[in-house]
């Protein structure tokens, strides 16, 4: 879930135009440090004796695996890092060469095309055989597909977390032991043979202290968009905000130092009511205030972007940056009861909750954040997410009665980004929102 | 006068529609958009122009009653000869082109082939009355193919006479056809009126009688200066206008807004156009509320039929009367264009005939709008259904079908001027702009 853009941090050059050059908040910078590191200790995790794990964003338990002092991966991550850097293109042939069905997810094949071609991760390191997956399955089908296929080329131990779907909108208390029993009987004892560390329960609440403090920042930072101008974008942007809370951070001190950095970087683009930073720098007119559902594409991330800020189109909440945990409702990691949070934790991913749940989540951020409507970014290759969005996009212009609109491309595979359909469906709905605002301000002076 | 000018550049043809302070339709222009939008824009607001001068012209005579009875004839036959004077001064632009890009072409062929070109336009210039004659039909009335199709069979007929290379003379026509095409002449519309005028007094003598009666209220019209005063643009070339970005509307606002235009009462519209199929809802002032389009795939829209034309060997307008010969429905499953060709051919293969096949492949075009349809939230009664394809009769019997079948009785709208829907929307735009908004027009930055 995390970016970062294969540019390298530009030098200062006294004379050289500022356009030219690509820009970021400073937290960004530390991020794009952070996750390099991350995989250079991937790369060398053998060689220094570590044992290496890999699990998905939702439901990722981070602060379990660092326990056992597993380096640790992230397949999406690692696909759509590769999608960024235009890598996934050709790992996604390769993939499909191999037998991988043009509807499958693209995240799946452009993993399966990278481990094709010898494990060259995106920063161009080798990636390690991970010694063993986590499956904590919350909501996506197609994970336990993909671990099946992993395991089989690697031969290596899988341990699965069971995450029951919150079908009826609530997280039950059976729920949350039948998780914990897992993580008892199953998940940390598989851990424990694989990494040869014992579990330490303290250790755990150690970790999830900084967790905490990490998850306050964050949720302050994606909140500043409520502010007019909104400071941030939270969707192009959040996904750089959740990306260290996401992934192999989420618990370590060197994310609780990014968040409190970021945080502090926010809040005084705040105070100067300026608006969020795009690649070509600060946006200064905010026209468009929009919710946005679903995933961005990675393969044209920027271009993608760019449609939006060129005509003054800010996100200011996104469900996306909610799908390795939602935090704003209140959820934080708890170290009085560990293995429980981490359940509840689990429990409550994006990916878990049931189409009622998405909806309220929806048309309460359009209310709280003052959006003029809701832009659905449909996944083609996602079956698991795309199914039942037009419903959700119906029911949230009848109960907020802002106008929404659909636009179709892929997570990691560059051949489904047709830049000029979407651009002009962007262009129509922003053009809509604008009428149906004349009409609105129209129909108020006529009372 | 003010007038308000809407231009939709489609990736097929470009329409502009030109309305007065009332916001009354005094022209209509289109042309095909050549792969040049910047012309294919200018060529369209020219004709728009054109047919609003003689919008004018009919106005103007008719308060004087000084045709009574026969202004419609008058009105028709001036248009004729205007067109043709149009034709002409094309024709001799062409002839002039071509006759420089032969210079050194052909070796010691060279000069023949002028002669022969010489003698190719002579008889084009011949035979163009009779092109523009009262009840002549042409397959189409943009330039190149009228000029483009007579110069093939005089050329051929030439060349054997002349013993010079066919070949030769085609190459010197592609060459040359993209120069003239892309010139704009719109400066000459008044030159070519009052031209065209003598041509119609000699026409229709009884008229010439009148001289000053009918020349007077048309100079009257011709020394009125048309003010375009706001130009909005939509379609895939909009950005090619050479305004700011306040110009520019989306094509879905524009057919919105157009077909509500057209039909007050509309909620609903669908536009098949050449690369897409837009399904939209309006609201009670043709306001958008929300909308959808084919995404990733163009299966359904207008070009799937001119791939099938192209595929059967028929003309694209050839298509829908062959559909209505249809005695049943040929289940047509593929929802790809390129596959429906494959089925098309099997279905030949085995016997099925033309007409049910047709009626099929029209039904399955329906049935991927009416997928879109539903996705926009359904269609909703009025319905107004505009673009290229509503001019096809089978398409429209295969919607009139589908929505009874899936909505029941609907009102359903389609008016014969729907290929202008959107430039009528973007004149509308321009209007609101001026009278509502006290915009003024602002150029390109």
């Amino acid at each position: 879930m995390t970016t970062n853009q294969p540019t390298p941090k530009p030098a200062a050059q006294p004379g050289k135009p500022a356009a030219s050059q690509v820009q970021k908040e400073d937290a960004m910078w530390l991020q794009k440090e952070m996750i390099n590191k991350n995989y250079h200790d991937l790369a060398v995790a053998h060689d220094v004796g570590r044992k290496v794990s890999a699990t998905f964003v939702p439901g990722n338990l981070n602060e379990l695996l660092m326990c056992f002092d597993f380096a640790r991966s992230l397949p999406e991550t690692n696909a759509l890092q590769n999608g960024l850097r235009k890598k996934s293109g050709k790992m996604i042939m390769d993939a499909e060469r191999e037998g991988h069905s043009e509807d499958v997810c693209t995240y799946v094949k452009a993993d399966l095309g990278m481990m094709q071609a010898g494990q060259i991760g995106p920063t161009g390191e080798k990636l390690p055989v991970p010694d063993v997956l986590v499956l904590s399955y919350t909501g996506c089908f197609t994970f336990m597909k993909w671990f099946e296929l992993v395991r089989q080329k690697y031969d290596c131990e899988t341990t699965m977390l069971h995450v029951p779907y919150q079908g009826d909108g609530k997280i039950s208390e059976n729920m949350v032991q039948y998780v914990v029993k897992q993580l008892k009987e199953e998940v940390i004892p598989t851990l424990e043979r694989v990494s040869g560390v014992k579990f330490d329960i303290d250790r755990l609440r150690e970790y999830m202290k900084e967790s905490v403090n990490a998850e306050e920042d964050l949720v302050a930072v994606l909140q500043s968009a409520k502010n007019r101008p909104s400071p941030i974008d939270g969707y192009f942007g959040g996904v750089y905000y959740i990306g260290p809370m996401f992934t192999a951070f989420r618990g370590t001190p060197e994310a609780s130092k990014f968040y409190s950095v970021l945080r502090g970087e926010i809040e005084e683009r705040v105070r100067r009511k300026q608006g969020p930073i795009t690649p070509d720098g600060e946006m200064t007119e905010e026209k468009y205030r929009l919710v946005v559902e679903g995933p961005p594409n990675w393969t044209s991330f920027r271009d993608f972007w760019k449609m939006f800020y060129e005509d003054g189109a800010v996100v200011v909440a996104s469900t996306y940056s909610k799908v390795g945990g939602v935090y704003d409702f209140g959820f934080r990691h708890d170290a009085d009861h560990p293995l429980e949070s981490l359940a509840r934790y689990c429990l409550g991913c994006y990916t878990n909750l049931n189409f009622p749940q998405r909806i309220d989540m929806i048309c309460k951020y359009i209310d709280e954040y003052q959006a003029d409507g809701l832009l659905i970014n449909s996944i083609k290759s996602c079956n698991s997410f795309s199914a039942g969005q037009l419903l959700m996009l119906r029911e949230v212009e009848k109960r907020t009665g802002k106008p929404a609109a659909f636009v179709e491309s892929d997570l990691v595979d560059p051949r489904y980004f047709s830049a000029a359909n979407i651009k002009n469906r962007l262009e129509s709905y922003f053009q809509m929102i604008n009428q149906k605002r004349r009409a609105t301000a129209g129909a108020a002076t006529a009372h | 006068m003010r007038c308000f000018i809407g231009i939709d550049l489609g990736s097929t043809t470009t329409k502009a529609v030109v309305i007065d302070e009332e916001r009354n339709v005094l022209g209509r222009g289109i042309t095909n958009s050549r792969s040049n939008y910047d012309t294919a824009a200018a060529v369209a607001k020219t004709e728009a122009l054109v047919s609003a001068r003689f919008q004018l012209f009919r106005d103007a005579l008719g308060r004087t009653k000084a045709l009574n009875g026969g202004l419609d004839t008058f009105i028709e036959q001036l248009e004729r000869d205007f067109r043709l004077e149009q034709f002409l001064e094309q024709l001799a632009d062409l002839e002039e082109v071509c006759v420089r890009n032969a210079e050194g072409r052909f070796g010691r062929d060279t000069q023949a082939v002028q002669a022969a070109l010489v003698e190719t336009f002579k008889r084009l210039g011949t035979e163009a009355p009779e092109l523009f004659a009262p009840g002549a039909k042409r397959k189409s009335d943009f330039f190149r193919d009228i000029a483009g199709s007579r110069y093939l069979a005089i050329g051929e007929a030439v060349a054997k006479d002349a013993e010079v290379s066919y070949d030769h003379l085609l190459n010197v026509f592609d060459r040359s056809i993209i120069e003239v095409e892309n010139r704009v002449y719109g400066d000459t519309v008044n030159r070519h009126l009052l031209a065209a005028m003598d041509r119609t007094f000699k026409a229709l003598p009884d008229t010439a009688a009148k001289g000053e009666r009918i020349r007077a209220p048309i100079k009257g019209v011709l020394d009125t200066p048309i003010e375009e005063t706001y130009v909005v643009g939509t379609g895939y070339g909009r950005a090619r206008l050479p305004f700011s970005k306040e110009h520019i509307r989306s094509e879905i606002l524009c057919h919105g807004l157009g077909a509500h235009v057209m039909y007050p009462g509309t909620a609903t519209v669908l536009d098949i156009g050449g690369q897409d199929t837009k399904a939209i809802q309006v609201d009670k002032a043709g306001i958008v509320e929300s909308f959808q389009m084919n995404d990733r795939c163009a299966a359904g829209c207008g070009r799937y039929l001119g791939y099938i034309a192209d595929e059967m060997n028929l003309g694209l307008h050839e298509l829908g009367p062959l559909a209505m010969k249809a005695t049943k429905t040929i289940k047509i499953n593929s929802t790809c264009t390129v596959f429906a060709g494959a089925e098309l051919r099997d279905r030949l293969a085995i016997g099925d005939r033309r007409e049910d096949i047709m009626a099929g492949l029209h039904r399955a075009i329906i049935l991927r709008a009416m997928s879109i349809l539903a996705r926009s939230g359904g269609i909703r009664n009025e319905f107004t259904f505009t673009g290229g394809v509503a001019k096809n009769e089978a398409a429209v019997k295969a919607l009139r079908d589908l929505i009874f079948e899936n909505y029941g009785e609907m009102t359903i709208n389609i008016n014969p001027d729907s290929i202008y829907t959107g430039a009528l929307g973007g004149a509308t735009f321009a209007w609101r702009a001026v009278v509502e908004e006290g915009k003024t027009a602002e150029a390109r930055k």
